[in-house]
């Protein structure tokens, strides 16, 4: 039995579009739809068309400070996971020079992640409570006086949670391209006179750069679709893009909260976008 | 639950259930101990394949009462937590997965304006005539209730079974039956305050700069605040339960001021985020819930909850109250059991449960028959423990000779000055209390 070419291209991709139509398409459409609703303000969609939704998310400050909060935490976990994770990364791949125990370790950098991350975050707030260890530490050996407020509580304490959770998905995908760099290039590189400096400056961050890039999307849209951990650990002394929408949504603000949505997307896939014209992801994933 | 009574031919007997129930009721009746529960009027073999589910925030909708209601009832009851948001946002989009919704008012108003309850008839509810008449005609003891937000009388009357809007006086119908309700204030450690706090403006006094917080659920946490400004004289809201866009803006600069000056050490948004902050030394001052007072100080940590009698028109308790609404699609024999579910909540057990941590029962003469007099000495009337004071799980709470916190029941009752509401600019307050978060 023959069938045709294009049949089985579609055979191929039916598995995934039997996974996303019903549980990404359709969602999206039905909040792109009540975007453009309005609402009765009991929670009751009135059919229309209008772009009041937008307009009042896009022309408002609130907005803005919301974003810029958001982009704040982003990028200052984007880079402190970059950092740790590409460093991490570096030393299992080149430093350990026994690959079982590079496996090894790699594996240790998981444990962490055995735990939920709920549970990883709250268990900072007793380290770093005012009468927490760490205060309650510096405050025995004589080095402060005053418990350090700014510990807890406090975008430090939003940042120092990000990156807790979020470094792995930077080791995973920068330890998976450093693995495939050619070992006989840094070779030969040191045989040529290349310093340290210069090996990691033109070979390593060059050929990690596609691992850096899928981390970079990992981590930069967790950040922006999370609020849960800017919630908590600022102690609600700040407040993300979708915590926002969330509070529309308790207050059965519906169409407001799904324009705040698809604003944010929309937002998400420029980045992604932008970030992926760096690398050929296709060209990494087929190798 | 094998009934030995039902003849085969599958005829209706009359049930053990029934029977035991009935002699048990006639030896309460003559022992006047009134320890009996609802007397099922269907049938035990035909409600045991029942299953209620009722769904609600995790202080009201509590699995123990739920597991002794099924235990005494002889259906199944399912007692599901959402936080209040997520409650109102399930009855509202996902009617048919909930039997029995655990509403506040302002949740009632809403879920009778888009008909996913169903009235509930007054005079099948055995209890209705020993409600407080807060609840059922908004005054106590002849004086009246106010009604700054949306109080449970408000909330109470629909016209018809059917009605949308509801109704401003007494009727035949109920959105909800009140069940459980408490009056809120300020928490404080009074080793670290230093007074006795009887006014909400001691919450944003410079003097606890740093150690204060605030509850942070927008639509509650707005009247709190309100209850401070109002209390330290910079402003005389209409009704704080439903501000005017410039009262809305007024409190919510006022917040963003204090927040800048660094009044505020942080917000909480559950009961035990409440509770982390002031046993872990975070703040000294907040707005906090009666039984997360408690919870502080079974951790042998000093936590006084604070007296706020109304006095010149300000201050004030604000009062909150949970009622159990009906879902439109419950008929027949599941309407038959939510009702008989529903009068086994009036009958005392379960007061007395919620009483036990710091609560208050709508229908006080049900919930006393099963507590000790000691109990209902010191939750109720105020005075004195007898004797040492044990929360519903039996765990130590207080020694004998503790005064409950604010007083009496009357007192702290007749003392709320606003209650849990939605306003009618709740977008616009939403989106200002926003500011006041990302500031």
């Amino acid at each position: 039995m023959t069938v045709s070419r294009p049949l089985v291209g579609w055979l191929y991709i039916s598995p995934l579009m039997l996974v996303l139509i019903p549980f990404f398409v359709l969602p999206i459409l039905v909040v792109l739809v009540a975007s453009v609703f309005e609402t009765d303000g009991f929670g009751g969609l009135i059919p229309t068309f209008t772009l009041a939704n937008y307009r009042n998310v896009l022309t408002s400050a609130l907005t803005f400070n919301l974003y810029y909060e958001t982009v704040k935490f982003t990028v200052l976990t984007w880079f402190f996971t970059l950092i740790l994770g590409f460093f991490i990364a570096y030393f299992l791949v080149f430093h350990v020079r026994n690959p079982l125990l590079a496996i090894g370790l790699f594996l240790i950098c998981t444990v962490p992640f055995w735990t939920s991350n709920i549970i990883r975050m709250i268990s900072w707030i007793p380290l770093l409570g005012k009468e927490g260890l760490i205060n309650s530490a510096l405050l025995r050996i004589g080095l402060i006086h005053e418990p350090l407020t700014f510990l807890l509580y406090s975008s430090f304490a939003v940042v120092v949670a990000y990156v807790h959770q979020l470094t792995i998905f930077m080791i995973v995908p920068i330890f998976n391209s450093m693995a495939r760099i050619d070992k006989r290039v840094v070779e030969a590189a040191v045989d040529a006179g290349a310093s340290r400096f210069d090996i990691m400056r033109l070979i390593v961050v060059p050929l990690s750069k596609s691992g850096i890039a899928l981390g970079s999307i990992f981590v930069a849209s967790i950040v922006m679709g999370d609020f849960f951990v800017t919630k908590v650990m600022s102690g609600g002394s700040s407040a993300s893009v979708v915590g926002a929408f969330y509070e529309d949504i308790s207050v059965l603000q519906y169409p407001s909260a799904a324009a705040s949505a698809v604003v944010l997307t929309v937002i998400l896939l420029a980045m992604v976008s932008l970030i992926l014209r760096t690398v050929d992801i296709r060209k990494e994933i087929t190798q | 639950m094998k009934d030995p009574t039902r003849s085969s031919n599958g005829k209706r007997g009359l049930s053990r259930r029934s029977l035991l129930k009935g002699a048990a009721a006639a030896a309460g009746a003559a022992a006047g101990s009134g320890t009996i529960t609802g007397f099922p009027t269907i049938w035990a073999q035909e409600i045991k394949d029942i299953e209620l589910r009722h769904v609600g925030v995790s202080y009201s909708v509590v699995k123990a009462i739920g597991d002794q209601a099924a235990k005494d009832l002889g259906f199944k009851v399912t007692m599901q937590n959402l936080d209040t948001s997520a409650a109102i946002n399930r009855f509202i989009t996902q009617p048919n997965s909930v039997d029995i919704a655990d509403l506040e008012g302002w949740q009632a108003k809403l879920a009778a304006k888009r008909g996913v309850i169903q009235g509930i008839q007054a005079k099948k509810i055995k209890e209705f005539d020993n409600f407080l008449p807060i609840f059922t005609k908004g005054e106590l003891d002849g004086k009246k209730i106010p009604r700054q937000g949306i109080s449970p009388y408000e909330a109470l009357y629909v016209e018809k079974p059917d009605s949308t809007e509801l109704h401003d006086g007494v009727t035949e119908w109920l959105t909800n039956v009140p069940q459980v309700y408490n009056a809120d204030s300020i928490g404080y450690r009074p080793d670290l305050v230093g007074h006795t706090v009887t006014a909400w403006k001691d919450l944003i006094d410079p003097k606890f700069k740093g150690k204060a917080a605030i509850l942070d659920v927008p639509a509650i946490g707005i009247m709190d605040a309100a209850l401070c400004f109002e209390s330290a004289g910079l402003i005389k809201y209409g009704n704080k339960g439903n501000m005017t866009k410039k009262e809305i803006d007024f409190t919510c600069d006022k917040l963003i001021e204090l927040k800048k000056a660094g009044q505020f050490r942080a917000t909480w948004t559950t009961f035990d985020q409440s509770v982390q902050l002031m046993a872990a030394g975070e703040v000294v001052i907040q707005s906090m819930w009666s039984p997360a007072v408690a919870a502080v100080r079974v951790k042998q940590i000093p936590c006084t909850y604070a007296p706020v009698n109304i006095k010149d028109g300000k201050e004030g308790y604000r009062g909150w109250c949970n009622g159990m609404g009906l879902m439109k699609h419950l008929t027949g024999k599941k309407l038959d059991a939510a009702y008989e579910y529903m009068n086994w909540y009036m009958s005392g057990w379960q007061g007395a449960f919620v009483s036990r941590y710091g609560y208050y029962s709508p229908v006080p003469s049900t919930a006393k028959k099963f507590m000790t007099p000691a109990e209902y000495t010191f939750w109720y009337e105020g005075k004195p423990a007898p004797e040492p004071v044990t929360d519903p799980y039996g765990v130590p709470m207080e020694v004998a000779g503790t005064v409950r916190d604010g007083g009496s029941f009357v007192d702290r009752v007749t003392n709320i000055s606003c209650w849990n509401t939605l306003m009618d600019e709740s977008a616009y307050m939403n989106k200002r209390w926003n500011d006041f978060k990302v500031a």
